[in-house]
């Protein structure tokens, strides 16, 4: 025999009498259905001022209340580790530095200089006395000239940006204009004044129409004279560059083929003071020893350029890498290279403090990041925020292995690689011996000189 | 030779010059023995190289004592020396030039009018007979003028200092320094400061000006003007004739407009947008008969019209006035009705125009309007808030999603006005009021519905212990006998519900329910045997038995041995509806007995603890090697004090922190897959783990901390523009910062400044070293 049995309105079962205790329990999951859904049914309703939460027009700022009771946010520390990890990570998955080259040359790049008043513009010279003018925005050559018969040595665009001087093989100096000759001109330079030795090296004054080249000796010009209105020697050596202080304009620096550096006034008759792979940071007022010595190049550092907020500057080098410095840091912060880069003549950092450009020996001139992971355009002020946040918990988190290894992790090719581990044991076994001479010693009889003092040979006064 | 001699005494002069302080005093110390001039004369010759041309010698003698008695006369008269001999200057000191072969005095290099110190300094000088050092060689001198050159440099340089060391602390440097402020320069200032620069500009002007071109309002020259203005008479005269007319138009507008403003009475102004609105329509009544096409058209644009009404927030109490309205409605009807009127006014303006042109659509907006007169119904139980009072909305969809609430508000204001709407509510709606309704008379008669559904066993039970039933149960009982009243009828089961409660249901019900969902689809043509096997009853019954037994199942403060901690939030307090609010609390209490229904945590946990605990007791090692010493074999057991002796007796196990904390397990074990994460040394700039830990507690994100500290925390060290050329310093920059830093030198550090000082001295040491 059955009962029927209505569980609800809706709901009708037929169970056998006997059964009733399955009945029983049919209606207890019955009854938790309906009761689950009169649950849903009903609806709790929040009554607020809506003044409180909702902004008047779509352009305000969306309020958010915020509590910022301790208790209800915990494990700030653990929680910001990991988000430094993550942006830690980040930053190495966005590292992509190298943005362009600009190949044109048809010989390998031995300088390039950085237009005053233009970021876009780029000059630079090769080694078959060419001269190229690039734009970088749109990564193309503009103009070609050939200055020189052999090298290009040293060029640099005047302070106003309307000219600019080549030094070469040819042993002139050639001043140039900016602007491309007009249709049916010949290209041909401003001046060109005809030196008795080859110049190897140039550099302008910051203001004045005054500049200095170094060859046999470094001499400073009148940009109306044809013969230098000063010149200073020390020595026979030759010198190799020559640059100007961009603040303190009136003094100059060179650097000489016998292993010194040489200063000068351009105001006074002489020369200043003299000192004699790697990098060395000196204080202009104590030469004895260097602020400090930069080392990880493997092979000879080619050139340099400072970024212009004076914190970091890059280096080129003859071991087919770019290399970013803090200016008080022992070791480089990056390290760019490309399978097809050769040795790296000349490097430029850009005047806006973004870009690095380097010419190297393969004619190619290369576009890099100055900050491989940075993102180049405009930022929208949360990501701008979010950028700063994650810059800052790197900051704050560096000392943590996870964070330090991920951070410092970088590709290098095989050879340099080798050569650094090369370096380090050659390192490590000098330091040995030393060690070992000194424990058999007499005490004091080997004094520990220090790596900065190491280097020095002495200053001539 | 005399030349040498010469040059000496020179450069001794020179010496005592600069010696002249130092050497006065200790001269003065020393007694001084005066000579005469002849005598010095002569030892001078002495010493000197003596030509040996005595014709000169007797006329240079004469001519010397000549000078001496004229001397002694008086006022010695500066006179040219004679020229005896052709040269080719004359010097007007009387100092004869090189090469007159005539030897000069120290006296004749100063004058009588010396200061009597610089002629005792000259006596002294002369009294000592020490030759003169021969004078340095050239790469000398110039290594001493090239290292006083560089000390002068240095010293410029220096002035640097400070400057750089203020942008190397500075928290922020944003380059290029020195920016003008950034944003756009004010229109007028710019308009201001501009001058015609460039020739070709300053031609331009100069055209202009002698023109009488004007410049910065550039409408009309003063000759078009005049020509404009010239006019005949007759055209003036219409002219005057039709602004007159214009005019008072105007004017009687005016006056119109004003006097329909100052009629304050509502009703008018009702009436005339009443008129107005009539004749409006009328007129496009007109317009569908005659063009359809146009009707379309101003169809449209009421459709737009409707639109842009439903975008807006105009007639949605949402205004400042509205607001202060809502403050009011609470005591004053006024206030109340004129926020209804505005809501009324929003309803016109976003209904949507019915016309011949869409009379199929017409069935459907009539059903719609049912919605939005019971949520202004409501609204009126509710006047303090003003979202509640909102138009929830007029569309068909979002009529279904609102269902829920307007059945709640249904509840609360029905027994108001509940024989006005009774016909217009959805079928639903009513079924869910008799239920209520009916479920009030359950209640009231309790006793007599557990009598009649005495036929279950378990209903016996609850007749004796009534008053001791936990709630959950209580409801649930109350249920079946909902139930089973409405068994009796046949109502018809509404399918919208039935979605409703498949469309609700949360995962976990879904699993706590278990096959339930295909029971309930088709009910009466499953078989129940197979449905549903006696021998297994779904965890749902079986807790639900469970709990009839025990009368509670799993005690709440078993199960959370801490009370929770309640946070006071400053929220509004939140509109429930009263009549279902005690048994809500209940409902999540049994709802927590039944999630926590299947895990015993307490003694899991327990459970836990004593593992732990027993894993972290030292062991009794067994040293005893069965069969050595005495027989061995299957069943034979080693000798008891065999045993005894060979077995190690265990440390008392170390003390736990945990021990006297019941709810707590303290494992003082190394976690190594931390200890990855974590700094093994202190690093570099710190001086102390508390210092390096104080950095790393602090948070800088904005979950911990406001807008404005998070955006001063993070700010980066230095800040470039893309594009934006950074130019060297220039000394202007240093003049500035002396400037600035005079007044700021007190405050500056002192640690700086021992620094320099420090650094000084250390070059100077060894700039002493190397003279040495």
């Amino acid at each position: 025999m059955f009962s029927v049995f209505f569980i609800n309105t809706w709901v009708l079962i037929a169970v056998p009498t006997d059964h009733l205790h399955v009945l029983n329990k049919i209606k207890t999951v019955f009854s938790n259905a309906l009761f689950s859904f009169r649950r849903q049914m009903k609806v709790k309703v929040l009554s607020r001022n809506p003044d409180d939460y909702v902004r008047e027009t779509k352009h305000d700022i969306q309020r958010v209340p915020r509590n910022y009771d301790p208790n209800l946010h915990p494990f700030e520390v653990s929680r910001e580790y990991t988000r430094a990890l993550n942006a830690t990570k980040l930053e190495r998955v966005f590292a992509k530095p190298f943005l362009a080259s600009l190949d044109g040359h048809r010989d390998g790049v031995n300088c390039m200089a950085k237009h005053t008043k233009s970021l876009s513009t780029l000059l630079s010279g090769s080694c078959d006395g060419e001269v190229k003018i690039w734009n970088l925005t749109k990564r193309e050559c503009v103009r070609t000239l050939q200055a020189h018969e052999g090298f290009v040595r040293g060029m640099v665009v005047r302070f106003c940006g309307t000219s600019f001087f080549t030094v070469g093989d040819d042993k002139t100096i050639k001043q140039w204009k900016m602007q491309a000759p007009g249709y049916g001109e010949e290209e041909e330079p401003l001046n060109t004044i005809l030196g008795k030795t080859v110049f190897t090296g140039l550099d302008h004054h910051q203001k004045e129409g005054v500049f200095a080249t170094c060859g046999q000796q470094v001499d400073i010009w009148d940009e109306q004279r044809s013969s230098p209105i000063r010149s200073f020697t020390w020595g026979v050596d030759s010198f190799s560059s020559v640059r100007f202080n961009p603040v303190e304009t009136e003094l100059l620096a060179s650097c000489a083929s016998d292993r010194s550096i040489v200063l000068y006034d351009m105001r006074e008759s002489a020369p200043l003071k003299k000192v004699t792979y790697n990098l060395y940071t000196y204080d202009m007022r104590y030469l004895d020893q260097p602020i400090t010595v930069h080392m990880d190049h493997v092979s000879a550092v080619l050139d340099v350029d400072y970024s212009p907020t004076g914190k970091e500057f890059v280096s080129a080098s003859f071991d087919k890498t770019i290399r970013i410095f803090p200016k008080d840091g022992g070791h480089s912060r990056e390290v760019y290279h490309t399978k097809r880069m050769q040795h790296v003549i000349c490097i430029k950092w850009s005047s806006d403090n973004k870009y690095i450009l380097s010419g190297s020996d393969e004619m190619n001139i290369r576009l890099w990041k100055a900050n491989a992971s940075e993102k180049l355009g405009v930022l929208a002020p949360r990501e701008r925020a979010a950028v700063n946040y994650n810059q800052k918990l790197k900051e704050k988190f560096q000392h943590h292995p996870q964070i330090r290894r991920i951070t410092r992790h970088r590709h290098l090719p095989k050879t340099i690689h080798h050569q650094t581990k090369e370096l380090r044991v050659m390192r490590e076994a000098r330091r040995r011996k030393e060690r070992n001479v000194r424990k058999h010693s007499k005490p004091g009889a080997v004094p520990v000189v220090s790596e900065k003092e190491k280097h020095v040979v002495t200053v001539v006064k | 030779m005399a030349k040498v001699s010469k040059k000496q005494a020179i450069k001794k002069v020179k010496k005592t010059k600069k010696k002249s302080d130092s050497a006065e005093e200790t001269l003065a110390a020393v007694p001084t023995v005066a000579y005469d001039e002849e005598e010095e004369e002569e030892e001078e010759d002495l010493n000197g190289n003596f030509s040996g041309e005595e014709d000169e010698e007797d006329e240079r003698r004469r001519q010397k004592l000549l000078e001496a008695i004229s001397s002694l006369g008086g006022n010695r008269r500066k006179r040219l020396g004679e020229r005896s001999e052709a040269a080719v200057q004359m010097s007007e000191f009387g100092v004869s030039v090189d090469g007159e072969g005539r030897k000069i005095q120290l006296s004749e290099l100063i004058p009588k009018s010396a200061p009597v110190k610089t002629q005792k300094q000259l006596k002294t000088l002369q009294a000592s007979t020490r030759t003169v050092d021969s004078p340095l060689s050239k790469q000398e001198t110039e290594r001493i003028q090239r290292d006083l050159a560089f000390q002068k440099t240095a010293e410029e340089v220096t002035r640097w200092k400070s400057l750089i060391r203020q942008n190397e602390r500075a928290e922020q440097l944003v380059f290029p320094l020195n920016q003008e402020p950034s944003g756009p320069r004010p229109v007028d200032r710019v308009a201001l400061g501009w001058m015609a620069q460039t020739p070709l500009e300053q031609e331009v002007f100069a055209v202009l000006t002698a023109n009488k071109q004007p410049v910065h309002d550039p409408l009309l020259t003063p000759e078009e003007e005049a020509s404009v203005k010239a006019m005949s008479l007759g055209e003036a005269k219409i002219r005057r004739a039709e602004l007159q007319k214009a005019r008072a138009l105007q004017s009687y507008y005016e006056a119109r407009a004003r006097r329909d403003r100052k009629i304050k009475s509502k009703k008018y102004h009702k009436v005339q947008n009443k008129a107005k609105r009539k004749d409006l329509l009328k007129q496009f009544d007109h317009m569908v008969q005659t063009d359809p096409a146009a009707a379309l058209e101003e169809l449209k644009k009421m459709e737009v019209a409707r639109m842009q009404e439903r975008m807006s927030l105009k007639h949605q109490n949402s205004s400042k006035w509205a607001r202060s309205k809502a403050i009011m409605a609470k005591y004053d009807q006024d206030a109340r009705n004129a926020m209804q009127q505005q809501l009324d006014i929003n309803k016109e303006l976003t209904q949507k125009v019915v016309t011949a042109l869409n009379d199929d659509q017409e069935e459907e907006e009539q059903e719609e309007e049912v919605m939005p007169e019971c949520i202004n119904d409501a609204e009126e139980a509710d006047a303090a808030n003003p979202w509640m009072r909102g138009r929830l909305s007029q569309d068909p969809e979002d009529n279904e999603k609102t269902e829920d609430l307007t059945v709640e508000v249904e509840n609360k204001g029905g027994e108001e006005e509940e024989e006005e709407e009774e016909e217009e509510e959805g079928e639903e709606e009513a079924l869910l009021r008799k239920f209520d309704s009916r479920r009030k008379q359950r209640r009231a008669e309790e006793e007599e519905a557990a009598a009649a559904a005495a036929v279950e066993s378990a209903e016996e039970e609850h007749k004796d212990d009534d008053e001791e039933l936990t709630e959950f149960t209580n409801l649930l009982r109350r249920r079946q006998q909902e139930e089973e009243q409405t068994k009796v009828e046949t109502g018809n089961p509404a399918p919208l519900l039935e979605e409703g409660l498949m469309r609700v249901r949360t995962l976990e019900e879904v699993e706590q329910l278990g096959q339930d969902p295909g029971s309930e689809e088709n009910p009466v043509a499953a078989d129940p045997e197979p449905a549903l096997p006696p021998t297994e009853p779904p965890p749902e019954t079986r807790k639900a038995s469970k709990s009839k037994k025990r009368k509670r199942g799993i005690e709440l403060q078993e199960v959370l041995t801490k009370q929770t901690k309640v946070i006071a939030v400053p929220l509004a307090p939140t509109a429930e509806d009263v009549e279902d609010g005690g048994a809500e609390e209940l409902d999540q209490r049994g709802l927590i007995q039944e999630a926590f229904a299947g895990d015993d945590v307490v003694s899991d946990f327990l459970k836990d603890k004593r593992k732990q605990e027993e894993a972290g007791r030292p062991k009794v090692v067994d040293l005893t090697l069965p069969g050595w010493g005495e027989w061995g074999g299957t069943g034979i057991q080693p000798s008891r004090k065999k045993r005894r002796r060979f077995r190690v007796k265990p440390n008392p196990p170390p003390y736990r922190k945990d021990k006297n904390l019941p709810s707590v397990i303290i494992s003082e074990q190394r976690n190594s897959a931390i200890s990855l994460h974590r700094v093994s040394a202190l690093p570099f700039p710190f001086e102390n783990h508390a210092q390096f830990e104080s950095t790393i507690r602090c948070p800088l994100g904005r979950t911990w901390n406001s807008e404005r500290t998070v955006q001063k925390v993070t700010r980066p060290r230095v800040v470039t523009t893309l594009g934006a050329i950074i130019e060297p310093m220039s000394r202007e920059e240093l003049l500035k910062d002396q400037t600035k830093g005079d007044s700021g030198e007190k405050s500056n550090t002192n640690p700086v400044k021992e620094k320099n000082t420090h650094h000084k001295h250390k070059a100077g040491n060894k700039q002493k070293q190397k003279k040495k």
